[in-house]
């Protein structure tokens, strides 16, 4: 072992596309590694809802951005001796190739660990990584590297079309494209380059339709080498595997192709000098046994999360030992507890991944999917066959719950339609293939249009082909053989529209196929089963079950695992055993080594239920379950299941507009004003009445999902229609839009008494928490806390609040009118939780089980400012036009601490991509709030250029039409653009050309007037977190 | 494919399942392997002749089976002319498509006279041959009238496995450019083991299990194979003493799986049989020499442990999971051993240098 006593590990910033939650879990296994081995570990993330910025596993916790400026102070703080840069994603990887570069890791004698630089680069440029490959005869697609548009040009013209362009350096596949002909080639090459970290591309043969699979490998000092899985993607080349379904293990290779390929990983491997985990991707022809290496990725990835949770081999954990020296015979199998890490899992089972995009909440966005990354989430399902999993996989994803027989499938949908959806790669191909076979469609027609295997489009026809003939015999004819059949190819009981008897299997997750006994209880269910592997625990036991939060989505994130995990640690001391069911393979709670029992599983009420049975549980828990906790524990109530914390019937009357209406007027806590619309006229009547705007929203949806702000009776018309629609039923929702300022807070309550910590946000009310800038302490006189606390009170003792709980309210002159009460963990906890130092949901624990030792209403005390800001997703969804309103529209959030809140604000925002100070040129213009965009201007026009748009001037500087600021934001010269308000026919293309080029863009004009106000401080602080709360 | 098959085992375990393959009657020791995909290998090796095989994962069939590919006689994608297994037991059988496959498993299986179970789950059924060790089972109908009672007292290993699989006669594998012979003493020799040694530019002459030294070294060979093959290697004492007889003539040797097992007995070492064996194609062993790890196929219920090896033998390999000796060294005699197979095939190539040792010996020898 080399002599490493602290280590700086590099985490992955704030959510964003292709950048999730995956690296929480990795980087966790990575601290936990080191925590084993006695090092200290020194963690850098400004991403505030992460598991692996609580204390669990790290020592110390910075909360600042991921750039040299900021790691160099913590380094000259900390002097660690060694550095992880392979745990945090690409964000982690780029920062520890800056910091290597610029000779800081030299200077300070610190060594990095795992993989060596050099072997990164070959890795990740992909002119050297093509030449590596020819160097070991491993073959490559036909491709040229280009440094400019001409030699891009020149280079795509020799090898012909369609090709497919990459970019170097890059985080889901952004900037490349698959292009046709010389002008489609044109058009991307631009922002293909803007997306290169070195300014170079790949123009590579586009391999339409072969295959895609990737190999997951670990290599120890010593060169041993095992490949631990082989992902196969069911969608083609071409699609990025975040974007695709992906099953594991590979299902249609035969043992030369296996083989051959998986030899070739451990060759790339080698040649990179890997010492960790790096992933390694394949094209493979249909008609033949060519192959080609694609790329190699040198770190920790979401496949390598993925690939851990579908074999129970941890691959980052393995990896971080394998950082610090260790052999791979010399680290134990987690699973086994008796064999080592070097060995090659064997699956007893199929795991399928499904992405979930959001494209709904992006007006304008380029729905297609492709080889740049766009879903927001993934599932993941385990099955005993190709059609039990892949059935739950549908599910899972939550897009419907009759899955592959939803609205699409009895849509009217034909052929020509269904062709187009297909060749258009239109999100969840499932549901479009399901409708083609049922409109009879023939296999070898869906597998052309959409380059799946014809293996597994059979499979699905078959499904569909039963469904139907279920559907045809009828409810009350299906025998329970039938039943049971049907059972086994994964449908649930409410597609079939029947439920009988059945014993559902428990089976372990051992990565030796049954080999050897496993002593770790990773487990899922199936109705392809004889016996289970584990026995019920006794019935006298309290055992508690904690439903996870699935698929992630905008507006539920890595919060919700945060919650989770902290529920399962405090839930221990009231419970004699304390399990989780999640389907979300990027999560820490779907660790079997954090959570001792694990049941990978759909979260449906019919599979809780059989869990919940069959294993003796005695209480489950929804509320850190987000919105499929919500609707999950609806019916697990009605079914007299046990579930902890405040009562359905308190959650129903919080979630009913009227009954909660009534119940606040009761108790004289003031509300904006507001009336249930059937019609559009009733709506009409109520904008007459209060006047523009006003908040429309459909009832019984949480999240902020389709509230819209109406300004005038076009907006309003079209607004309500939408919001109908995603009522089902239910009558919407008008209120009256209150201007004045957001303040939250978040709670636990013990039915009487009350911990809450108060924050407000900076952006004016109207714009959706998760988009606005957070604060805490909150600014305003005890006075008016007075008044928010007292609310919070009488409603906690009236609805008798046990648990979590979070509640909204808008500031107009003074005075807090409510707008929202949750009874759940909110997205907010980990911040405010953070903020003070605290575990709200530890004291949510206490609530429920126990009493406070207080009366009335505490917030700790805040001994410094706390800033939290949201990550967009703006460059990542192509085409959308990127404005901030009530809907939701962030990924993800960064967070630190300051003495001002100057200092905490601007390295808050600085947390967040693509987010920098400017030193060229802001341009600054609007219409709304155009007293602060001018004030912002002002402010900035003291150390940039400052310009603004014709029509929409904030101010006496420049003024240049919207094409030609395009033109300059495209050139480079403009490296900050403030705006507010919601402009689409005027500046559509100044927004979008921002987004694309990774300029950062301030949306409100009050966020940023203050960034203004904090971007050129002298002073900014870089402590430890703990430091702040002191 | 029809419904109602069933298998049955030693200690009285019944399971139903779905029959598909050929409609007859099969029996054999019930062991199971984990290698994920292979089966055109798995099922024509013929050191499963006598066994019905359980698959663990839970899909079997999703390529179809391939066109042959044979080159001097030495099949390129299958083991042997024939499924070797007496039996098949599988989660789900499937009728995949690739574009060199020519049949199903099931109308392979059905055409080659061998019976398949589906529809069982294969974990439990592992997890009660792992507990109880490797038994003897049979798969039959349902409603035939099969003395399976009967059946399940055949003892696994005789050495008319041995018969069944190894030639008659000698077959030849001519590599027209070369004038070095290598004698595989056949116990059922996969045909990765000959394409191996084919590819290296040796000669191969196949001979009869049973072949005596002197007409062994009547083909002039300039290195000797002991092969794989099925059953008891404890019955093989006749074997045994020829192995000897061999080595006197200070020919390079290496014996491969059940040859490993010969030589460890013929020079006065212990083989035992194993509780359920090893199956799998995802292995760890470690090459003592170079202390590297490679993950390996493996195909063996029975095995050595380094307190059992004699004199003569160095431990060369050993498995990292349980300390069965997978490799040696002769410190006397030209010969070399491994238990494992580094011809893989199904599996990794990752200890295929193995032959390139045995090729090395056979070049120094002829300096």
């Amino acid at each position: 072992m080399m002599r490493i006593s602290k280590v700086l590990v590099l985490g992955s910033g704030p959510i964003k596309i292709s950048e999730a939650a995956e690296f929480d879990y990795s980087t966790s296994q990575a601290l936990k590694a080191l925590r084993e081995e006695g090092i200290k570990s020194v963690l850098i993330n400004p991403n505030v809802a992460t598991v692996q910025t609580s204390y669990k596993m790290a020592d110390r916790v910075y909360l600042l951005p991921l750039s040299a400026e900021f790691a160099r102070e913590v380094i000259e703080k900390e002097r660690p001796d060694g550095v992880m840069i392979g745990f945090g994603g690409q964000s982690a990887l780029d920062l520890g190739l800056d910091l290597h570069s610029s000779g800081v890791l030299e200077k300070y004698g610190i060594q990095n660990l795992g993989t060596p630089i050099s072997g990164i680069e070959k890795a990740l440029s992909r002119r050297q990584f093509a030449h590596t490959m020819h160097l070991r005869a491993i073959e490559t697609p036909p491709s040229v590297s280009a440094r400019n548009e001409e030699e891009a040009i020149d280079a795509g013209e020799r090898i012909g079309y369609p090709l497919i362009i990459r970019v170097s350096f890059n985080l889901g596949g952004r900037g490349s494209a698959v292009v046709w002909n010389r002008a489609q080639l044109v058009d991307s090459l631009r922002r293909a380059f803007s997306n290169s970290k070195n300014s170079e591309i790949l123009v590579e043969k586009y391999l339409e339709n072969w295959k895609e699979v990737e190999y997951e490998v670990v290599r120890d000092i010593d060169g041993n080498t095992a490949v631990v899985a082989c992902i196969e993607n069911l969608d083609p080349m071409g699609v990025h595997t975040g974007e695709s379904v992906a099953i594991t293990p590979a299902q249609t290779l035969d043992n030369y192709e296996y083989q051959e390929m998986r030899s070739k990983a451990m060759e790339v491997a080698d040649a990179i000098g890997l010492i960790g985990e790096c992933n390694v991707q394949f094209a493979l022809s249909k008609d033949s046994y060519k192959y080609y290496a694609i790329e190699t990725n040198p770190r920790m990835s979401r496949s390598s999360a993925l690939a851990s949770k579908a074999t129970g081999y941890p691959l980052a954990y393995v990896s971080a030992k394998l950082a610090l020296g260790k052999r791979l015979h010399e680290i134990k199998n987690s699973v086994s507890k008796k064999t080592s890490a070097m060995f090659e899992p064997s699956l007893d089972y199929i795991t399928i991944k499904a992405p979930r995009w959001d494209f709904d909440k992006f007006e304008g966005a380029a729905v297609g999917i492709g080889s740049e990354m766009k879903s927001i989430g993934e599932v993941m399902s385990i099955g005993r066959s190709f059609e039990e999993a892949f059935q739950k996989s549908v599910r899972m994803l939550d897009v419907g719950r009759m899955g592959l027989f939803g609205e699409i499938y009895n849509s009217e949908l034909n052929s020509t339609e269904i062709e187009d959806a297909l060749s258009k790669k239109l999100p969840y191909w499932q549901l479009y293939v399901a409708r083609a076979f049922r409109i009879n469609m023939s296999v070898e027609r869906v597998s052309r249009l959409s380059g799946i295997d014809a293996f597994f489009l059979k499979k699905i026809r078959e499904i569909v082909g039963e469904y139907e003939g279920a559907r045809k015999k009828g409810q009350g004819a299906m025998t329970r053989s039938e039943y049971l059949r049907l059972k086994g190819i994964g449908f649930s009981d409410m597609q079939l529209s029947a439920c009988m008897e059945k014993d559902v299997s428990i089976k372990q997750i051992d990565t030796l196929s049954g080999e050897m006994p496993a002593k770790t209880d990773y487990l899922y269910t199936t109705n392809l089963g004889s016996e289970d592997d584990i026995k019920a625990g006794k019935s006298m036991k309290k055992r508690l079950l904690i439903v996870g939060a699935g698929g992630f989505r905008i507006g539920l994130s890595v919060e919700f695992d945060w919650s989770a995990l902290s529920l399962f640690e405090s839930a221990k001391k009231y419970f004699d055993k304390v399990a989780v069911i999640n389907c979300n393979p990027e999560t820490v709670s779907t660790d079997w080594d954090f959570v001792g029992e694990l049941y990978f599983d759909e979260i449906s009420y019919e599979s809780i239920c059989e869990i919940y049975k069959k294993m003796n549980f005695t209480h489950v828990a929804t509320f850190t379950g987000g919105q499929i906790g919500n609707d999950v524990s609806r019916e697990l109530g009605e079914h007299n299941i046990n579930i902890i914390g405040t009562s359905s019937k308190s959650i129903e009357i919080a979630e009913d507009r009227s009954k909660f209406s009534r119940l606040v007027e009761r108790l004289g806590i003031s509300q904006p004003q507001w009336a249930y619309a059937k019609t559009i006229r009733e709506a009409e009547k109520f904008a007459d009445d209060f006047g523009f705007p006003v908040v429309i929203r459909p009832s019984h949806i949480l999240g902020g999902s389709a509230i819209r702000i109406a300004r005038d009776n076009k907006q309003l018309r079209e607004y309500f229609e939408a919001s109908k629609k995603a009522s089902k039923g239910f009558p919407v929702v008008v209120s009256r839009y209150i201007v004045g300022i957001e303040a939250e807070m978040d709670c636990a309550s013990d039915g009487r008494s009350i911990l809450g910590i108060t924050s407000y946000q900076l952006e004016e009310s109207g714009i959706h928490s998760g988009d606005s800038t957070a604060v805490t302490p909150f600014y305003g006189d005890n006075k008016l806390k007075g008044m928010m606390e007292r609310a919070a009170l009488d409603l906690a003792g009236e609805l008798g609040i046990v648990g979590p709980f979070n509640i909204q309210f808008i500031i107009e002159s003074g005075r807090p009118s409510i707008v929202e009460l949750n009874l759940r963990a909110s997205r907010s906890m980990p911040f405010s939780s953070k903020s003070v130092g605290i575990d709200i949901i530890e004291y949510a624990a206490r609530g429920i089980f126990d009493r406070f030792d207080w009366n009335g209403f505490m917030e700790p005390v805040h001994k410094s400012f706390a800033v939290k800001s949201p990550q967009f997703a703006w460059g990542q969804i192509a085409g959308a036009y990127p404005h901030l309103g009530p809907d939701m529209k962030s990924t993800g959030e960064s967070a630190s601490f300051g003495i001002s809140i100057e200092d905490a604000l601007i390295k808050s925002w600085l947390g967040a991509k693509p987010n920098r100070i400017p030193e060229k040129c802001a341009l600054v213009y609007g219409k709304d709030n155009l007293q602060e965009l001018c004030r912002t201007a002002d402010i900035l026009s003291k150390h940039v250029d400052v310009l603004t748009m014709k029509g929409l001037q904030a101010g006496e500087y420049d003024a240049l039409n919207c094409k030609s600021l395009s033109q300059m934001i495209a050139s480079g010269k403009i490296d900050l653009v403030v705006s507010d308000g919601y402009l689409r026919n005027i500046d559509h293309q100044v927004r979008r050309v921002a987004a694309d080029m990774n300029v950062p863009l301030v949306l409100s004009a009050k966020l940023g007037q203050e960034l203004a106000k904090s971007m050129f401080i002298e002073k900014l602080t870089y402590d430890e977190m703990k430091e702040y709360w002191r | 494919m029809d419904d109602g098959a069933r298998i049955y085992l030693e200690d009285g375990t019944v399971v139903d399942g779905v029959g598909f393959g050929a409609q007859s009657t099969a029996v054999g020791e019930v062991v199971f392997t984990t290698a994920m995909n292979g089966y055109p290998e798995s099922l024509t090796d013929p050191s499963y002749k006598g066994q019905i095989l359980v698959i663990t994962h839970p899909l079997v069939g999703n390529y179809g089976v391939p066109k042959r590919n044979v080159k001097e006689g030495i099949l390129g994608n299958f083991e042997s002319e024939k499924i070797a297994i007496s039996g098949l037991v599988v989660g789900e059988v499937t009728y995949g498509t690739k574009w060199n496959s020519v049949k199903s498993i099931d109308k392979w299986m059905s055409m080659e006279g061998i019976p398949g179970i589906c529809n069982v789950d294969t974990r439990a059924l592992t997890k009660k041959i792992r507990d109880s060790g490797a038994m003897m089972g049979v798969i039959a109908k349902a409603r035939s009238n099969a003395n399976v009672d009967a059946l399940l007292k055949n003892k696994y290993g005789s050495i008319e496995l041995i018969r069944s699989v190894s030639p008659k006669k000698p077959i030849f594998h001519n590599n027209p450019m070369s004038n070095k012979n290598v004698v595989i003493v056949d116990f059922g020799v996969k045909h990765g083991i000959l394409q191996s040694l084919y590819e290296l530019g040796y000669n191969l002459i196949r001979v009869p299990f049973e072949y005596s030294a002197d007409k062994i070294m009547s083909f002039e060979p300039d290195g000797i194979l002991y092969s794989n093959g099925p059953g008891d290697p404890n019955l093989l004492e006749k074997e045994a003493e020829n192995f000897n007889d061999v080595l006197e003539h200070g020919i390079p040797m290496m014996g491969l799986c059940l040859g490993h097992q010969i030589a460890i007995k013929a020079l006065g070492g212990r083989v035992e049989k194993m509780k359920f064996g090893h199956r799998a194609i995802n292995k760890p062993v470690m090459d003592l020499e170079t202390k590297k790890a490679y993950i390996t196929t493996h195909n063996h219920g029975y095995a050595a442990y380094r307190k059992n090896l004699p004199q003569d033998l160095k431990e060369w390999f050993v498995s990292l999971d349980d300390g069965v000796v997978e490799g040696t060294k002769s410190l006397r005699h030209k010969l070399i051993t491994t238990q494992f197979h580094p011809e893989a095939r199904p599996g990794t190539k990752d200890a295929h240098y193995v032959f390139g040792v045995f090729d090395k010996m056979i070049n120094d020898a002829n300096k």
